[in-house]
């Protein structure tokens, strides 16, 4: 039996090491070296930050970087910025993609699963082309003010590129799928005998839909709101392309930081915070899933 | 229950709008003759002759290729391995640690993604001289690193939903767990290693911005080629490149989609 055991044992091991070397030296390690860097002071070498350990093999940390972002008004204002928008992409979404979902999950089958497959496909096609996509839609000279102006209702074309509108609209229009999939997922498994019931009990339409459904889909909100604020915090490309020159979110100011402006240590604080904003719906959205594993299972 | 209410259709109708118009706008103005992007000068194919006649996207397209390719194929072994320890493996030290590593590269924005791994990787250089030049390799080291935790999630989802009594049967009849694993595990969980696969390979064509922390001079993807190009300002040669790959998409979705349906059918 024991030597049985043996290369039970080794091919265990075997399999559970290389996955987890491979994330711990690319996916932990690179943070601890962002968290070092942080705590760094920008010098003008190669690499641009003082070494963690001076000359003397001293300790050398300094937290100037993150009393920085504390203080200086304009990350301040940018961190807000940046969950403001998110946060109103991800309204917007839950508006539009409910209504979706719920209808594609009522719709007969054989049209579901095209209605399904339509929502997935833009998934497919390149990210940075759906947003480049936008650009000419929105441009002075674009679709949307061609067509508004040869119908009459506007004579001058509305600035739309280049302000927080695009990088809205941009938002919106990404990351609708990330929440119409998980909203379809519990509506189509939702007993509709319930919501009859509701109404045959003399609820109002209204109502049932307040009393009944939406307490029922609440995980499929929670995990299509995360779905879509998470990334939209991040972003770079939508409001690189579609924002203005003061349109600055957190994830494009991180990138300027680190590219223009060299300032490694810094750039790391800001991913740092970004980071420890994103702690909390992180974690609640692993917890929606775990749950909801659970209740599937 | 077929009768919908015409909210839900008009709201229906306006997603899918949304969803598409934009699609349809760039494929429409990519057979535009004019070399000014926004006005019409009628219908031709000029742009798409001229995109196949320039190096510099073809170039960058290989390399695209090539890296999507590589990380994909990487990212399916380690993902598979993971998904199994997670759904097979029960308990052992270090699994939380473990199957949080997996599941936050899913989440993780971009930029935090890719400024940890361009960090690492000059770190790296400094202590032990490897990468001596970032491009093709570390670009292809961090898209399987993001990309495997897709795979995993997919079979992890596929071995949950399996049942364990074959492979079960295989060991009590004194199968060598390795072999069970190639002869059972490893066929009946193959269409969701060819599905994460081809997520993968997707996840990696698609990425503009880790490839462009990553990623050292002289080595341009195809997105970060595109990005330098509409940075600029819409471009009737990016139109005719975007429809190229709308086009792809379409029909390989299609033939995804007929094979399916055939396959249910029967």
């Amino acid at each position: 039996m024991a030597t049985a055991r043996r290369p039970d044992r080794t091919w265990r091991r075997v399999t559970v090491a290389i996955p987890y070397l491979w994330l711990f030296v690319f996916f932990l390690l690179p943070f601890a070296i962002i968290l070092k860097i942080s705590l760094a002071d920008p010098i003008v070498a190669q690499p641009p930050f003082t070494p963690t350990f001076d000359a003397q093999g001293a300790l050398s940390v300094t937290l100037d970087n993150f009393l920085f972002l504390l203080t200086d008004k304009l990350y301040a204002l940018t961190y807000l910025k940046s969950v403001l928008l998110a946060g109103a992409a991800t309204v917007l979404c839950l508006i539009l993609g409910f209504p979706m979902a719920y209808g594609i999950a009522r719709a007969q089958p054989a049209a579901r699963s095209l209605l399904l497959l339509l929502i997935v496909l833009p998934f497919w096609i390149s990210f940075l082309l759906r947003v480049y996509a936008w650009m000419g839609l929105l441009n002075n000279y674009g679709a949307i003010n061609n067509a508004l102006m040869w119908l009459g209702v506007i004579d001058q074309p509305i600035q739309m590129m280049y302000t927080d509108f695009a990088i809205f609209i941009g938002l919106t229009y990404s990351y609708l799928p990330f929440m119409v999939l998980p909203l379809y997922a519990t509506l189509e498994r939702m007993d509709l005998d319930l919501i009859e019931a509701a109404q045959d009990l003399g609820a109002s339409r209204t109502r049932a839909f307040w009393d009944v459904t939406w307490p029922l889909a609440r995980a499929g909100v929670i995990a299509g709101c995360l779905l879509v604020f998470i990334p939209a915090m991040g972003e770079y490309v939508i409001p690189y392309l579609l924002g203005g020159p003061e349109s600055l979110l957190i994830g494009r100011v991180l990138f300027d930081e680190f590219f223009v402006n060299r300032d490694w240590p810094l750039a790391s604080s800001v991913a740092i915070v970004l980071l420890l904003l994103l702690v909390v719906p992180i974690v609640m959205l692993q917890r929606s899933q775990t749950s909801e594993a659970e209740t599937t299972a | 229950m077929n009768k919908q209410s015409r909210f839900i259709l008009a709201v229906l109708a306006f997603g899918y709008a949304f969803l598409y118009i934009p699609l349809v706008s760039v494929v429409v103005y990519s057979f535009n003759d004019s070399k000014l992007a926004t006005v019409w000068g009628g219908f031709s194919t000029r742009w798409y002759g001229e995109l196949l006649r320039n190096d510099q996207v073809l170039d960058a397209a290989f390399l695209s290729l090539r890296i999507a390719a590589t990380s994909a194929t990487f990212a399916t072994i380690l993902g598979t391995m993971a998904g199994l320890v997670l759904v097979r493996f029960g308990r052992f030290k270090g699994r939380t640690l473990f199957s949080g590593m997996i599941t936050s590269p899913l989440v993780m924005p971009e930029v935090i993604t890719g400024l940890s791994l361009l960090l690492f990787f000059v770190s790296l250089q400094g202590l032990i001289g490897w990468p001596s030049q970032r491009g093709f390799s570390t670009i292809a080291i961090a898209h399987t690193t993001f990309s495997m935790a897709f795979v995993a999630v997919i079979i992890q989802s596929r071995l949950a939903a399996m049942d364990e009594s074959l492979e079960e049967a295989a060991m009590d009849l004194g199968g060598h767990p390795m072999r069970v694993v190639f002869d059972i595990t490893l066929p009946l969980i193959a269409p969701a290693m060819v599905a994460g696969w081809l997520l993968a390979f997707t996840l990696s064509l698609d990425d503009l911005v880790i490839a462009s922390f990553v990623s050292g001079p002289g080595s341009s993807t195809l997105p970060m080629y595109i990005f330098s190009k509409v940075k600029l300002g819409v471009t009737p040669d990016i139109n005719a490149l975007a429809s190229l790959f709308i086009l792809i998409v379409v029909v390989g979705l299609i033939i995804a989609w007929m094979t399916m349906r055939k396959t249910q059918a029967r």
